[in-house]
């Protein structure tokens, strides 16, 4: 069974986030891109299906600039056999990701798709479950829990206030949630064997899709909240404070 | 204008944050309709037509929506979609779950998470964790749009009942089938809708520790929080989660205790109305967004605190 991991390049998460000053966009030049914490997970756990046997092939697939080749290196350096670049210089949203991706997996005649639940620039949360719609498959959104069987696939998800399990049959796309899996370091054997690993790099124009963006960013700002910042020194102090704001009794 | 509302429930309870969507829906005006999908009870109609500008509801009862599962109720919703300006659904785990699935269908783009409504076709989202709000503006014809409900407040039910028309419509689930829900009996209140949130950290060290603070929320009647970190420590359980990744919350009262305050957990609580910040290390970031701050050993100020908000009130 061939499995599809879509992954996309973010702004290095751990780094500031800052807002340009004419507020059309955040300023992400200084911040390196790296494989997106939902996507990582979507790899590890293709990856685990295939070493126990239930998976024949994984393609990592991104769409982006030439430079997003890196993020393949490090799905193909965790296990996946092969990475795909749909190469532009677009923006590209979530309606057109899908797009691109049905389409791809339809010409792959892949059984199975790993998603991040969501990407941590965009927070769009959107991409898998139109994929499974554009492609008329199952999908079994914010997994906690993959497990393979003679009928499909069993997802367990993690929804408000429990989790939810359900049984879908192939083929399935899949979006990530944190608890489902620890992604695996990178070993040096690894990083260097997934230099040897193909690339295919296409170009965004040859699909013959509309990506077109649908949505205008009009305006970026930074949200303002003030906080008072008070210091207090005691258990009994802060407890004083909270009676007089009549936020406890 | 016309709005389609998508109720969430359980077939028992018609959720309180449908209250806070139809604020929203009345923010953009119109007539807003209902659709309550599923296998309800009738109380649950009955909620859903208890709301000023309601002009009707609509019930799509068949035991193929009873565990509303996305692959046949976006097609139900997409069947009804194109007679509207609006498909309106909360940003839960639900709303989620269903709404981008419907926009293929529909082959339209959608908004997440909105927090403002700028005009009837723009509106305010936040990004990058929370750390920047973008304006974002949309053009589609029909507009499918989740809703923060923490950004809104909700609307209060009357004593009319708005008409109810039964829906004909019976999609087919063939590639999905439900299992079982394991759903969080706490007896607290759920985090999402608590009034106080008492969130804990790393600096808690252990699980076991970690009972302390579930011991100082119920002594508030609080929801119980936790940041990544110590979810990914074991000392919480994932659905504890507060942050960019995991819960948005905006209660009244928010306490993190012994949580430093990363972006990701900021992100889930900064629109709470008063931050209360515990922390042991007095360059914590958490102290630049909390109101009041005490620097100290948890474990000391925990016991303090209980004694404290056991004192009368002179």
């Amino acid at each position: 069974m061939k499995v599809l991991v879509a992954i996309k390049g973010v702004p290095d998460y751990s780094g500031p986030v800052r807002v340009l000053p004419d507020g059309s966009s955040v300023d992400i030049s200084s911040l390196r891109k790296v494989i997106n914490p939902f996507d990582e997970i979507a790899v590890e756990e293709a990856v685990r299906l295939k070493e126990k046997g239930q998976v024949s092939e994984i393609i990592a697939l991104t769409i982006g600039l030439g430079t997003a080749q890196e993020i393949l290196r490090t799905a193909l350096a965790m296990g996946a056999d092969r990475g795909v670049l749909i190469e532009t210089d677009q923006e590209i949203q979530p309606l057109a990701a899908a797009a691109v991706l049905a389409q791809y997996a339809m010409r792959e005649t892949v059984q199975l798709c790993f998603l991040g639940k969501q990407a941590v620039d965009t927070d769009n949360n959107q991409t898998g479950q139109m994929m499974a719609g554009f492609l008329g498959w199952s999908q079994g959104t914010f997994a906690s829990k993959v497990v393979l069987n003679e009928k499909g696939v069993e997802v367990t998800r993690e929804i408000d206030g429990g989790l939810e399990t359900v049984q879908l049959v192939f083929p399935a796309v899949i979006t990530t949630d944190l608890r489902l899996n620890q992604p695996r370091y990178l070993s040096l054997p690894n990083i260097v064997q997934a230099k040897r690993k193909p690339i295919d790099v296409q170009p965004l124009t040859a699909l013959g899709l509309d990506v077109a963006a649908r949505l205008k960013t009009l305006k970026v700002s930074v949200p303002e909240k003030k906080r008072r910042s008070q210091r207090v020194e005691s258990a009994a102090e802060l407890v004083a404070c909270l009676r007089r704001d009549r936020v406890i009794e | 204008m016309k709005i389609l509302l998508i109720a969430e429930h359980d077939n028992r309870i018609f959720k309180p944050v449908n209250a806070h969507l139809l604020s929203a829906a009345r923010q953009l005006g119109g007539d807003i309709d209902i659709l309550v999908a599923g296998q309800p009870e009738p109380s649950v109609i009955q909620s859903a037509g208890q709301y000023a500008g309601v002009r009707q509801v609509l019930t799509a009862a068949d035991p193929v929506y009873e565990h509303l599962l996305p692959e046949n109720l976006s097609q139900l919703i997409a069947s009804l979609a194109n007679e509207y300006d609006y498909v309106m659904m909360p940003a839960t785990t639900f709303g989620k779950n269903i709404l981008p699935r419907t926009a293929a269908l529909l082959n339209v783009a959608m908004v997440s998470d909105v927090m403002q409504i700028v005009s009837p076709d723009s509106f305010n989202r936040p990004v990058f964790a929370g750390n920047a709000m973008a304006t974002v503006q949309i053009s589609e014809k029909v507009k499918l749009l989740t809703v923060r409900a923490t950004a809104f407040s909700a609307e209060a039910a009357i004593s009319e009942t708005a008409p109810i028309k039964t829906l004909q419509k019976v999609f087919e689930n063939t590639l999905s089938r439900f299992v079982r829900t394991e759903q969080q009996l706490s007896g607290r209140p759920e985090l999402t809708a608590a009034r106080i949130v008492v969130s804990g950290g790393r600096g808690f060290k252990s699980a076991e520790n970690f009972k302390l603070l579930e011991q100082f929320a119920d002594s508030l009647g609080a929801a119980v929080g936790a940041s990544r970190a110590a979810v990914d420590a074991g000392f919480a359980p994932n659905d504890w989660q507060v942050g960019q990744t995991g819960k948005i919350v905006a209660p009244d009262l928010y306490i993190a205790i012994g949580i430093s305050g990363a972006i990701q957990h900021l992100a889930g609580m900064k629109d709470a109305k008063v931050i209360v910040a515990i922390n042991s290390d007095p360059d914590a970031p958490i102290f630049q967004v909390a109101d009041y701050g005490l620097v100290g050993d948890l474990f000391q100020i925990l016991p303090a605190l209980q004694d404290a908000l056991q004192q009368k009130v002179h």
